[in-house]
């Protein structure tokens, strides 16, 4: 591969790139899903190509082929050129990065059990198992399974010097029950909807899920929700579970503070931002509890946004968001960080696959561990409703106004959990929301949850996120607007 | 002032021009697969070869910040034995990597435990041609929507406005085989320009889609883009509730899309359609009719499905009651009925969806839809849809670039926007008037053909600050 990447390289560089960077990757997919007991998906994948990025005349350029041929890589990068000629045509200014050095490295993400070794029949018995245990409750309609696990190898190389090879390994594995009984449907999910948890790992993590022991809980919960209170509308206390509240992380800190949303570069498609420039290190975005951060180094975690460099050729770092409440840092790119005058790029450039150009994506931004013990925390909140995972989540183009609903929600009366609520949900805007947390569960009950379907990017690059979060409270909140028949 | 290959230097045009494989080539790929799965001893295979070439222009702050090509042949493959089967993929095209992706999908297949209901792969097919590859959109070159995009961004400059958006062209083939004697072939083009115009603190938005990029007439959508946007820049805020609404036909087309899985028979099969327990029923307004067809003039797409089976023209909606469901071949025989070419790629869990939406529609301008209306709000974009409710079908999001009040018929300035929650089965027995239904392009569905719509007692919840 490097001697691909050293050919498109020199090729960028004879036909005129004042910069140049390629991105060689091999991905390979494995899929297994089941329903009602049947296994439904069975499928694996492998894509593997280059990517060609490059500055001339002042303008990007980006060209991809699947042809790993010396011709093929070297007509991909003299078209990657011409296509920068033409956006000098219409370009507003010559593109300045900031500064970076090069970096000759190889990594790969540590796991104990390689799923790809896994047999097969061992897989896919535990999730007909799972399933299976599902169907054994009354007024289960639909039961569903999947795991997924992906190799992606990535080598980098760019005019400045940088070679960079690094490995990482993906697991992700969930379940659900759906119940259809009269005229509504209701279901559950675990150990999070639209997929399960997904991390950094190998096989590991579908064992760390117990899935047997959680099967016949979410079944009977998502028949009981057909029975259970709806959820009052009103302004009121609202704890989240972490795996909501990792979603709200990414929705209303971890999109508005993207660097190119800010600088209107999505401005046609994903959105603007109101952390506009004037903001940064000024404006009051949570309470003083609230701390956090984007961090892609390992140290953090196995997250879908830990890597060791980013697709730029920056390294992996930890980024203050919010500290004490205040709102302190972008995630940026080596472009965006000269813009605005920025000494370095944050690390935050990934790519989908070697056919898309990276672009700024969260790493694992996550909120901090606080101080409370999650029983303490039931305890102390006299009325409230506390809400598990999510089931429909939306926010304005800007990051201010967000509605949120989860599948199920608890009504917590006198420090204890009364009764079960269907059809929980929240609104506010962001800022609010944020300014109102009054207490966060500590690191005993943080989970760094996996956000496998961020969509970004024309054309559109699916990328994972990492979210720590652990349960976290929020006064005055206003609750049951979804379904609200005003 | 639409777009087509220019006049540009010969010399440079030949230099960007790119080419689709020779079908012949793909078919012998195809071939040689299932020569090889032959060897190996598969018992029935299947073969999809996928081509595609596609470049994006992005801009922004009036200038192109990313331009972008890609180009891949995908070969995906299908083996089935006992009941058994899985499928595997690669971009590898030499025949060590077909052999080998041919045995993991054999040995993804022989993993599993024995389906009864798997049916053996289908037979050779008769199929209607459609022909959607225009060789003025495959002729485009980076330097052909450079020009346009320059040009949009000259406007907005003069206007005192920023302008953000995409030009895409590209190409794509695709054909399917299998063992039994199965092939069908498709190719198409496609051509895309989007526009937002801001002037802060507004901004507002358009957007083409065809086949044709001659048809595409950016210049004319950067206009309605730039006029919207001045006329967003002082809004009002109003109260949340229910308003009469105009949809335009994006705002209709983002909404209506989620309706299109749940016209699937294996999703009524698993009881998590709205339409479960509804079929036959009058459900939405008797001006509402809705057919699947891919031959529709202004639809795109291949006309056969993921296991080869010809797509047919279905009506789905017939003045407000639901007639019909699509089925794969699977889904047909658990309900006793014919297959209508509509299923998704074996193996998979969700069986089948209609693809190409055709909504009756009327024939009010949005003009006259305006004007017709005493108080009420004209939506240029949703966003952000998202479903909270999957049996009443309640949707919420947020309008997006140009919410207006309508007063007494006429457009009396813009209002800050708002979120919604409004059950689509709801909104559609609340239609009063509609235009005539057009090709349309959102950004939160696939391109449909649906009128703009007139809508009573629309349910915005909250509002937000902008």
């Amino acid at each position: 591969m490097w001697d691909l990447c050293t050919n498109a390289l020199d090729t960028t560089k004879l036909r005129g790139a004042s910069y140049g960077d390629v991105r060689a990757m091999h991905l390979r997919q494995r899929d297994l899903t089941t329903k009602n007991g049947q296994v439904g998906t069975l499928a694996q994948s492998e894509s593997i190509g280059i990517g060609i990025r490059v500055l001339a005349n002042g303008a990007w350029g980006f060209a991809s082929t699947d042809r790993l041929t010396r011709e093929g890589v070297t007509a991909c990068a003299a078209q990657a050129v011409s296509i920068a000629r033409a956006s000098a045509l219409a370009k507003r200014s010559n593109v300045v990065l900031a500064p970076e050095k090069a970096y000759v490295d190889s990594w790969q993400s540590p796991f104990r059990k390689d799923p790809f070794e896994i047999p097969l029949e061992t897989q896919l018995a535990l999730l007909l198992a799972t399933d299976a245990e599902m169907r054994k409750v009354k007024d289960v309609t639909l039961t569903e399974t999947n795991m997924q696990f992906r190799k992606i190898d990535s080598w980098f190389a760019s005019s400045i010097g940088s070679r960079i090879h690094q490995r990482k390994l993906i697991s992700g594995c969930g379940i659900g029950a759906t119940s259809f009984q009269r005229g509504e449907i209701q279901k559950r999910s675990y150990p999070n909807s639209f997929g399960g948890q997904h991390a950094l790992e190998g096989y590991e993590l579908v064992d760390s899920l117990e899935l047997m022991k959680h099967a016949p809980v979410i079944a009977e919960e998502a028949a009981a929700l057909h029975s259970a209170a709806q959820c009052p509308e009103k302004f009121g206390t609202l704890i989240l579970a972490g795996n909501q509240l990792g979603l709200q992380i990414h929705e209303s800190v971890g999109h508005p503070i993207e660097l190119d949303r800010v600088l209107g570069q999505e401005a046609n498609f994903a959105g603007t931002s109101f952390l506009t420039l004037d903001q940064l290190n000024k404006l009051k975005y949570a309470s003083s509890i609230v701390n956090v951060v984007a961090d892609a180094r390992l140290d953090h975690g196995p997250g879908l946004g830990t890597f060791a460099y980013d697709d730029e050729g920056v390294p992996a770092q930890c980024t203050d968001i919010i500290k004490d409440g205040k709102f302190r840092g972008y995630l940026s790119n080596r472009e965006t960080a000269h813009l605005i005058g920025l000494a370095r790029s944050s690390g935050t450039m990934r790519t989908e696959s070697w056919n898309r150009l990276p672009i700024i994506r969260m790493t694992n931004v996550s909120l901090l561990p606080g101080t409370w013990d999650y029983d303490d925390l039931i305890a102390d909140t006299q009325d409230g409703i506390l809400m598990d995972t999510n089931r429909s989540w939306s926010i304005d183009d800007r990051r201010y106004q967000f509605q949120f609903s989860t599948e199920i929600g608890w009504e917590i009366r006198g420090g204890k959990k009364v009764r079960m609520l269907k059809n929980p949900s929240y609104s506010g805007i962001t800022t609010e929301f944020w300014n109102s947390c009054d207490a966060i569960c500590k690191f005993d009950h943080w989970t760094l949850w996996g956000t496998p379907n961020c969509g970004k990017g024309q054309p559109m690059q699916t990328m994972g996120t990492g979210h720590g979060a652990a349960p976290a409270r929020f006064r005055n909140v206003r609750i049951g607007t979804a379904f609200s028949k005003q | 002032m639409s777009i087509a290959p220019s006049a540009r230097k010969k010399s440079t045009r030949r230099a960007e021009r790119v080419e689709l494989l020779p079908p012949r080539e793909l078919r012998g790929i195809l071939e040689t697969v299932l020569r090889l799965a032959k060897s190996t001893g598969a018992a029935e295979t299947e073969v999809h070869v996928d081509e595609m070439a596609d470049a994006l222009t992005r801009f922004a702050n009036n200038g192109i910040h990313q331009n972008v090509f890609e180009r891949v042949v995908t070969v995906s493959i299908r083996t089935a034995a006992g009941g058994r089967t899985a499928r595997a993929t690669t971009n590898r095209l030499d025949e060590d990597s077909l052999r080998a992706t041919i045995e993991a999908s054999l040995s993804l297949a022989h993993s599993q435990p024995r389906d009864s209901k798997l049916l053996p792969m289908p037979g050779k097919q008769r199929y209607r041609n459609v022909n959607r590859f225009v060789k003025a959109t495959a002729a485009l070159t980076p330097g052909d929507r450079a020009c346009a995009v320059r040009l949009v961004c000259d406007l907005a400059r003069k206007k005192g406005q920023v302008a953000a958006g995409i030009f895409s062209s590209g190409m794509s083939q695709t054909a399917v085989g299998n063992s039994r004697g199965l092939f069908a072939a498709y190719s198409e083009t496609h051509s895309q320009f989007s526009i937002t115009m801001q002037e802060d603190p507004a901004a507002s938005w358009a957007k083409g889609d065809s086949a044709d990029v001659r048809e595409i007439h950016f210049q004319k959508l950067a206009q309605r883009a730039s006029e919207k946007a001045h006329l967003a820049v002082k809004t009002k805020e109003l109260e949340p509730g229910r308003y009469t609404v105009i949809l335009e036909h994006a705002a209709v087309l983002d909404l209506v899309g989620f309706l299109f899985y749940d016209f699937a028979a294996t999703a009524v099969q698993d009881k998590r359609s709205c339409l479960n327990d509804r079929m036959g029923k009058p459900l939405f307004g008797k001006n509402i009719s809705l057919v699947d067809d891919i031959f529709h003039p202004l639809q795109k797409g291949a006309p056969f499905d993921g296991e080869g089976i010809p797509r047919q023209k279905v009506l789905l909606v017939d003045r407000g009651v639901p007639r019909n469901l699509v089925y794969s071949r699977a889904s047909a025989k658990a309900a006793r009925r014919k297959p209508t070419g509509h299923g998704f790629a074996l193996p998979n869990e969700y069986g089948e969806a209609p693809m190409n939406l055709v909504f009756s529609g009327g024939d009010c301008s949005v003009e006259k839809m305006v004007a017709a209306t005493d108080r009420g709000l004209l939506v240029t974009r949703l966003w952000y849809i998202r479903e909270v409710d999957p049996y009443e079908k309640v949707m919420t999001g947020m309008t997006r670039d140009g919410l207006f009040l309508v007063e007494n018929g006429r457009v009396t300035g813009a209002v800050k926007n708002f979120r919604f929650n409004q059950s689509l089965i709801e909104m559609l027995g609340n239609v009063e008037l509609m235009s005539p239904a057009a090709r349309t392009t959102g950004e939160e569905s696939f391109e449909m053909v649906v009128p703009a719509m007139k809508v009573r007692d629309f349910h915005f919840s909250e509002v937000t600050k902008f």
